[in-house]
């Protein structure tokens, strides 16, 4: 029999997974569980209580040294100079071009600044950081050694408070706190990439199954559930959070994206800031929209997007609205089209569903914290 | 992997149960499983020819779409209208409550030409 799994890397959870009975699948060059005990389950257990995804195959890199924090700054559209200790930013790392390199979290703990990249991006991205890096700022590869799980949903907190105590309730939504030395050096974040409220806590591979096995402890009586890629991928798309790789990739800007938020041009130089500007001033031919379908067949990625027999846009990423009810997508469509309320089609296997476009999220039912001021305690 | 030994099989794995001069036809466990939850089946309407082979309709996955192909030739007799409101019964109960269509059969010797529930199993044994 081809063994086609042996150049696949494996998290140090894959046991826990087989344990469970996962499926698991090749992704970004990991044997990854894709589905437990099915995706609409998993997708509805973290929408109302809490689920465990297993998020080690993303990439940690870190800047480290007096230039760190500028040259983060450099890399990145958003603001990662001036940030204060212990606040996560989600920024996309454009080419000169505005193309999107990845898309990622940077973290600012002290002085270093920490970059969670995808997996299928981290090599690209750790030799795009390399090549532009100045003297003053150290590259470590931090990817091998570090484990990641996201708990994540509307319990999320009181399983988190069993573990790391009570200052999980007063972490802000991008906000994190770490503790330890050596080995047993934790970073737990209040993050995520499901519209639910979450957490996401990064500690060393050696003391991975660990603390696999106290979240479950700890998750026992709010019936936790291990989660697998499937839902991770319906409950983001649900969000209309963007997929590096589907949604944005080198082609495509933060702009056109709908990551305008994130690119800013009040700062000092940065990768794609010229572009950018331009395609700011000149404006752009598509935008990334969300759709609704009123029908029931699944929209995918590269159906076509169309307006009265015309073909205006294509569809990046598509799946069942599992909390919705209702096939959605995201698709680039001409800026014509991209309004909220506007009405198309999309094109599937040779037939037309009607589909308007709508804001994103297009759920907006999830227990996500959105920044707000601090609540008395 | 549960392949009843009273149906009769595809390599592309849907099942076949033959009643009289009609088949029932549905997709096997194994299928249900490699697609996960089943959100849509596309079936033909009733008195429309199915070609052996041929598609007769398609399955949306949450995260796949997938051909259904007619094991055998003949006209459209009924669709499991239940599947229109409830799609996960494909995955629920492959064999019996996620029945697809049920083909009136131009040619009842077709059937002997589909595989036996072991010599479906063994053409699993490659994923299994």
């Amino acid at each position: 029999m081809l063994d086609t799994t042996s150049t696949l890397k494996r998290t140090p959870f894959y046991a826990r997974h087989v344990a469970l009975g996962a499926k698991m699948v090749p992704f970004a060059g990991f044997e990854m569980p894709i589905q437990y005990e099915g995706i609409v389950a998993e997708h509805r257990a973290v929408r109302g209580g809490v689920g465990v995804f297993d998020v080690s195959h993303m990439g940690e890199i870190r800047l480290r040294g007096p230039g760190a924090r500028a040259y983060a700054n450099r890399l990145v559209t958003n603001q990662v100079d001036s940030i204060p200790d212990g606040k996560a930013v989600y920024t996309p790392m454009c080419l000169e071009t505005g193309g999107i390199v990845d898309d990622l979290l940077v973290y600012a703990t002290g002085s270093d600044r920490l970059f969670v990249v995808n997996a299928a991006n981290f090599d690209k991205d750790l030799a795009w950081i390399r090549a532009h890096c100045p003297g003053d700022v150290t590259v470590v590869d931090e990817n091998e050694n570090t484990a990641q799980l996201a708990v994540q949903g509307p319990r999320a907190e009181d399983v988190m408070a069993r573990i790391y105590g009570d200052r999980v309730k007063s972490l802000e939504f991008y906000t994190f706190f770490e503790e330890g030395e050596g080995e047993d050096r934790t970073l737990v974040s209040r993050t995520g990439y499901t519209g639910e409220d979450g957490f996401e806590i990064y500690v060393q591979a050696s003391r991975a199954l660990e603390i696999w096995d106290q979240v479950f402890q700890a998750g026992a009586p709010a019936l936790i559930r291990p989660i697998g890629l499937g839902a991770r991928d319906t409950l983001r798309l649900e969000m209309g959070y963007c997929l590096y790789g589907n949604d944005i990739d080198e082609t495509t800007h933060p702009l056109e994206a709908g990551l305008g938020w994130t690119v800013r041009f009040d700062k000092s130089a940065f990768l794609g800031k010229e572009a950018l500007l331009a395609a700011e001033r000149d404006g752009y031919e598509r935008k990334l929209v969300g759709l609704v379908l009123d029908g029931e067949r699944i929209p995918r990625h590269g159906s076509e997007v169309g307006y009265q027999g015309r073909t205006v846009g294509t569809v990046t990423s598509g799946s069942m609205g599992i909390s919705l009810g209702k096939p959605i997508a995201m698709a680039y469509t001409h800026p014509d089209h991209a309004l909220a309320g506007s009405k198309l089609e999309v094109r599937t296997r040779g037939q037309e569903t009607p589909a308007s476009v709508v804001a994103r999220p297009m759920y907006r039912g999830g227990s996500v914290r959105t920044p707000k001021p601090r609540r008395a305690t | 992997m549960k392949a009843p030994k009273d149906l009769k099989y595809t390599p592309s794995h849907e099942w076949v149960r033959v009643r009289g001069q009609e088949a029932e036809v549905g997709i096997t466990d194994f299928a249900q499983g490699e697609l996960g939850d089943v959100v849509f089946v596309e079936l033909p309407a009733v008195g429309t020819s199915v070609a052996r082979n041929k598609s007769f309709g398609t399955i949306d996955a949450v995260k796949t779409v997938s051909d259904l192909f007619a094991p055998l030739s003949g006209e459209v007799a009924a669709i499991n209208t239940e599947l229109k409101a409830n799609p996960a019964l494909i995955n629920q109960s492959p064999y019996e409550k996620g029945w697809m269509i049920r083909i009136k059969m131009a040619s009842p010797a077709e059937a002997d030409s589909l595989l036996s529930a072991e010599a479906y199993e063994k053409t699993l044994g490659a994923h299994a």
